[in-house]
C-alpha cells in the first residue's frame, strides 16, 4: 500500500491529515498511535476503503484506489480484514452468524463457513456462547467477535483500531499473539493503539504517530519513514 | 406494511374485477342488443294495425340483412304490459301497439329496415342499440375508471414500497454499512431488503387476495340472484377470474422490483 501526499478534509473544514505519503510493505506489522483526535481513526479508514482523500493518490495491491470504480471497491474490501473500534457487530445476527458474515458475503459454501466459524469461536474462546446475540456479551467478548470476524476470511492486510481498548491484560496478551501469528502467515497487519506497552511487546513492529494530523516518524522505529518510500 | 398492501390488494381485485365485468358487459350488451329492432304500429283501427304488422313482416323479411322477424303475439304484449295494467292488459278494446321484433344480420340493415319501413304510414323503428346507448357510455367510463383505479392503485403501492424500502435503510443503516466493509455488493445488500419486503408483500398479498376474491364471488352471486338482465352481462368469465388470481403475484413481483431499485438507488449514494 501507498500513499502520495494524501490530505483528507470533512465538508468544508480543515484538513484533518495533511501530505501522508508513506509505503506500506507486505507482510510487516505497524503499529499507529498518536493522541485522541490526532486523526487515527482518519487514516484508517483510508486504508480500509471506507473513505476516499480529498487529494493525493493511495495505491492498494497495485491498483490506484482512489479512483477506482465504486462497482470495484467490494473485492479490494474482501481482501482488508477490518477491526472497528465499536466493534460494529450486527445485533440481530448471532456471534456464529457475524463471524460468518464475510465468508457468506464472499460465497464460501456453507460446509466450509460451518467449519471455519467453529475454528475461529474456539480460538476467541467463545465456543459456548455461539447463538448469543451481541447484546448479551461484555465489551471484551464483542471485540473478541469483531477480530474473529476480520480474520475469519484470511486477509492480506488486518486493519484494527484499538483492538485491545476493552479486553483485561490476558486477553490482550492472547490477541496479540493471535496477530503475530497471522503476521507470521504472511497477514500485512496496522493497529491503531494507545497503548504503548502493546507496542513495545511486538519486537518486530513498525511505529507510526499521527500528530495535528501529519505522520511522524519520531522514534526511528520505522523502516520506511514518510519521505523515503520503497 | 402488510396491512397496506393487503388494502390495496383488496381495492385493487374489487377495482379490477368492477373493471373486467362492465368491459364484458359492454361487449355483451352490445352483441345481445346491438343487432335488433323492434317496429311499432300505433295505427287507431286494430284490423289497420295488425294488417300493417303482416305487411311490416313480410316487407322485412325480404330485406337484405335481416336475419328473423317476429310478430309479437298481443299474449305477450299483455304479459309484459302486466305488471302495470294488470288483467285489463289483455283487453281488446285497449290500444295497445303491435309490435314486430327484427334481428339484423350486419350493420348496415338498420339502415334499409328504415328506407323498407317509410312506405308503410303509421310503423316506426325503434333500434335497441340507440336505446340502450347511455347504458353502454355509463358502463364503458365505468371500465375506463377501474382501469385508472387499477393504475393509481399500483403506483400508491409502488410508493409505499419504496418508503418501506428507504425506511428499513435508515433502520439499518449500520449494519449496511458493516455489510459494505466486508466486501458486500449493492446488489447483495439489496437482496436482504428485497428478500424482507417480498415476504411482506406476499402475506399482505394473501391476505388481501383472498379477501378479494372472496368479496368478487360474493358480488357475482348477489347480482346473479337479483335476475336483472343488464346485471347479469357483468360477470368476469374464465380470463376475468384468471386476472384476479394473477393479481397476488403481480403485487408481489412489483413489491421486489420496486424495492430492489430503491435499494440499489439509496446504495448508489453510499462508499
Amino acid at each position: 500500500m501507498q500513499f502520495e501526499n494524501v490530505g483528507l478534509r470533512y465538508g468544508q473544514g480543515d484538513e484533518v491529515l495533511s501530505d501522508l505519503s508513506f509505503s506500506l510493505t507486505a507482510g510487516e506489522f505497524y503499529f499507529v498511535t498518536g493522541a485522541s483526535g490526532a486523526g487515527k481513526t482518519s487514516l484508517l479508514k483510508m486504508l480500509y476503503l471506507a473513505q476516499r482523500p480529498t487529494r493525493g493518490a493511495i495505491h492498494l495491491f497495485g491498483t490506484d484506489v482512489v479512483t477506482l470504480p465504486r462497482q470495484r471497491i467490494p473485492g479490494f474490501r474482501r481482501r482488508i480484514g477490518v477491526v472497528f473500534q465499536d466493534f460494529r457487530l450486527v445485533p440481530h445476527l448471532s456471534l456464529a452468524d457475524n463471524i460468518a458474515l464475510p465468508l457468506r458475503i464472499a460465497g464460501v459454501l456453507e460446509d466450509e463457513v460451518d467449519e471455519a466459524v467453529s475454528e475461529m469461536l474456539a480460538w476467541v474462546g467463545l465456543t459456548n456462547r455461539a447463538q448469543a446475540r451481541p447484546s448479551t456479551l461484555s465489551g471484551g467478548e464483542q471485540q473478541r467477535v469483531a477480530i474473529a470476524r476480520a480474520v475469519i476470511g484470511r486477509p492480506e492486510i488486518l486493519v484494527a483500531d484499538e483492538p485491545t481498548g476493552n479486553v483485561d491484560e490476558a486477553m490482550a496478551d492472547r490477541l496479540l499473539q493471535l496477530f503475530a501469528s497471522l503476521n507470521g502467515l504472511g497477514t500485512t497487519l496496522v493497529i491503531a493503539t494507545h497503548d504503548l506497552q502493546l507496542i513495545s511487546r511486538v519486537r518486530s513492529a513498525q511505529m507510526m504517530r499521527i500528530d495535528d494530523g501529519r505522520l511522524l516518524d519520531p522514534t526511528g522505529m520505522l523502516r520506511h519513514p514518510p519521505g523515503r518510500h520503497t | 406494511m402488510v396491512w397496506v398492501i393487503a388494502v390495496m390488494l383488496f381495492l385493487t381485485v374489487l377495482a379490477t374485477a368492477g373493471g373486467i365485468g362492465t368491459a364484458r358487459a359492454t361487449g355483451a350488451v352490445g352483441v345481445q342488443v346491438g343487432g335488433r329492432a323492434t317496429v311499432q304500429i300505433a295505427a287507431a283501427d286494430p284490423g289497420r294495425r295488425e294488417a300493417t304488422a303482416g305487411e311490416a313482416a313480410s316487407l322485412l323479411a325480404g330485406v337484405a340483412g335481416v336475419s328473423g322477424v317476429r310478430v309479437v303475439p298481443r299474449a305477450e304484449i299483455a304479459q309484459l304490459l302486466s305488471p302495470w295494467l294488470g288483467g285489463d292488459a289483455d283487453d281488446v278494446d285497449l290500444p295497445i301497439p303491435v309490435l314486430v321484433d327484427v334481428t339484423l344480420a350486419d350493420a348496415g340493415a338498420a339502415q334499409r329496415v328504415r328506407q323498407a319501413l317509410a312506405s308503410l304510414p303509421g310503423a316506426r323503428l325503434d333500434l335497441h342499440s340507440q336505446a340502450l346507448a347511455p347504458v353502454r357510455a355509463f358502463l364503458r367510463t365505468m371500465s375506463m375508471l377501474a382501469t385508472l383505479l387499477v393504475a393509481m392503485m399500483l403506483g400508491a403501492t409502488a410508493f409505499v414500497v419504496v418508503l418501506a424500502a428507504r425506511a428499513g435503510l435508515e433502520a439499518h443503516r449500520g449494519t449496511i454499512e458493516v455489510m459494505h466493509m466486508l466486501g458486500a455488493t449493492d446488489v447483495q445488500v439489496a437482496r436482504l431488503f428485497q428478500r424482507r419486503l417480498s415476504l411482506d408483500a406476499a402475506l399482505g398479498a394473501a391476505v388481501g387476495g383472498v379477501a378479494g376474491l372472496a368479496a368478487v364471488a360474493l358480488l357475482g352471486a348477489q347480482a346473479s340472484a337479483l335476475g336483472s338482465e343488464l346485471l347479469g352481462a357483468v360477470t368476469l368469465g374464465a380470463m376475468g377470474w384468471a386476472a384476479l388470481v394473477v393479481l397476488p403475484f403481480g403485487f408481489v413481483a412489483l413489491a421486489a422490483t420496486v424495492a430492489r431499485r430503491a435499494v440499489v438507488r439509496s446504495l448508489g449514494q453510499m462508499l
